[in-house]
């Protein structure tokens, strides 16, 4: 496939309260973004193991998102400042060792936030896309 | 110079006369080489044994989890804990703390003899210095160490230079808030060797990536990072769970690069840099340049160094509202 046509795979943990509902009304408002994510719905973003994130890439998925309430709405109250901490030493971690920046984002997405929804992974996209397939972490058998 | 070992004989003794200690963690010297290990005594009579030198270097704290294992309790028969005394330096202390704070055992139950530390010295460095010779003992000096090998030989190496790269950046030799201080002489609070993660996090990408994936290329899985850390201590770890199995097994080299990033990020606001994973890795792996990083990260991001203190707890189960989010993707206006 050319550049223009590949299309990432990219694996998004959304929060069940608040990004996947966002984007269920980027849905249902029939917003356009790029067909390249693939949903896991999850209670919280302070469900997500930081082993998720790495379980993806290396079963192939070309970058990793994952979304939750803003601060201070999470459903749980405090789940995604628990985990805020968690992605934040996570993240420059990956990064410390040499998965390219890109690859593994972190962001908030309300109910509301439709067009935020898209636009976001219209973005994520792009980055993944200039990056090109993930292979450094891909188990190859 | 003050004779630590004897001390430390002295005070074991006195605990155990008084009945304040049932188990105490402490060093004896080793059957080869000069090197001390690790030993449980369980008796004054036995505090004999007990030795200080400048080859302690196993972090004791390890031990701590498995002399506090029991199995359920029936309500009103439980079997009371021990009391379990260690001989710390400043890093098994820290660690102690870490582990008192995350519940692995009651701090009353604890008896901790601190020794004040001047550096442990580098197996490897020593090895090196001497081209591997057996080495038959040591006298640990102010500014030398003096060698005399198996055959014959006697050679004397600055200290400093034979010290682990850990103490050299240690910045809490003196253990505080200990039950007994030894008096002694503690290693000077010099740099904290965060100048380590820098040099490395300034390379290029696929610079860090090819030494991380060098380094890791070496692992044999064999785990001993993960059982020398005193806080790595789950009874069931996650490389080892088969439902789900995450990680694949063998040394494939994706798995034990994720083997490695999920231990080192399971150390998080609770590694004390002691480099024990280091120490004990047969391969020489620089776990140092990595597991660093876990470290610098929690105090530059929390402001959080685990230190002697009982009462703050560790970064990852708190939070403030305004911690730090400039790593959140923002969508830019469409």
């Amino acid at each position: 496939m050319s550049e223009q046509t590949w299309q990432p795979k990219i694996v998004a943990f959304l929060c069940n309260w608040c990004s996947y509902a966002g984007a269920d009304l980027a849905g249902v408002s029939r917003m356009q973004y790029p067909p390249s994510i693939r949903v896991v719905r999850v209670p919280c973003s302070g469900r997500i193991n930081p082993l998720f994130l790495v379980a993806a890439l290396q079963n192939g998925a070309d970058g990793v998102l994952v979304s939750g309430c803003h601060p201070g709405d999470c459903h749980y109250l405090s789940g995604n400042l628990v985990a805020r901490r968690k992605f934040a030493v996570v993240k420059n971690l990956l990064e410390y060792v040499g998965i390219e920046p890109g690859r593994v984002q972190f962001s908030w997405v309300s109910a509301s936030e439709g067009g935020r929804f898209a636009a976001l992974i219209a973005q994520v996209t792009e980055d993944v896309r200039r990056l090109g397939p993930q292979k450094r972490l891909a188990k190859v058998l | 110079m003050r004779d630590l070992a004897n001390d430390i004989r002295m005070i074991a003794k006195d605990l155990f006369d008084q009945k304040r200690l049932d188990t105490l963690v402490g060093f004896e010297k080793g059957s080869a080489g000069a090197r001390c290990r690790p030993v449980l005594i369980a008796s004054a009579a036995e505090a004999r044994s007990l030795a200080w030198d400048a080859t302690c270097s196993n972090n004791l704290a390890v031990y701590l989890p498995f002399l506090f294992q029991r199995p359920p309790q029936r309500k009103g028969a439980e079997i009371p804990l021990p009391k379990v005394g260690f001989v710390v330096k400043g890093c098994d202390l820290r660690s102690i703390v870490a582990l008192v704070k995350e519940k692995q055992a009651p701090r009353e139950n604890l008896v901790l003899i601190g020794v004040p530390c001047r550096g442990m010295v580098d197996e490897r460095k020593l090895a090196a210095a001497i081209d591997g010779a057996e080495i038959a003992s040591l006298e640990d000096g102010d500014e030398k160490i003096a060698a005399a090998l198996a055959d014959g030989r006697s050679v004397s190496l600055g200290r400093e230079e034979m010290l682990q790269d850990a103490c050299l950046t240690c910045q809490q030799p003196v253990p505080e808030g200990v039950d007994v201080l030894i008096e002694g002489e503690a290693r000077p609070v010099g740099d904290n060797g965060d100048s380590l993660v820098k040099s490395f996090a300034a390379l290029a990408v696929s610079e860090r990536w090819m030494r991380f994936q060098q380094e890791i290329s070496r692992c044999i899985r064999c785990y001993a990072c993960r059982q020398a850390c005193p806080t790595c201590y789950c009874k069931e770890c996650f490389a080892e769970m088969n439902s789900p199995a995450w990680i694949g097994v063998s040394t494939e080299l994706t798995d034990a690069m994720i083997f490695h990033l999920i231990r080192i990020f399971h150390q998080a606001g609770r590694c004390v840099e002691c480099d024990a994973c280091m120490r004990a890795c047969p391969m020489g792996i620089d776990l140092r340049t990595f597991t660093k990083k876990i470290a610098a990260d929690v105090r530059e991001l929390f402001g959080f160094t685990p230190g002697f203190d009982l009462e703050t707890p560790p970064p990852l189960v708190t939070f403030t509202e305004d911690d730090s989010q400039e790593f959140i993707t923002e969508p830019h206006k469409t």
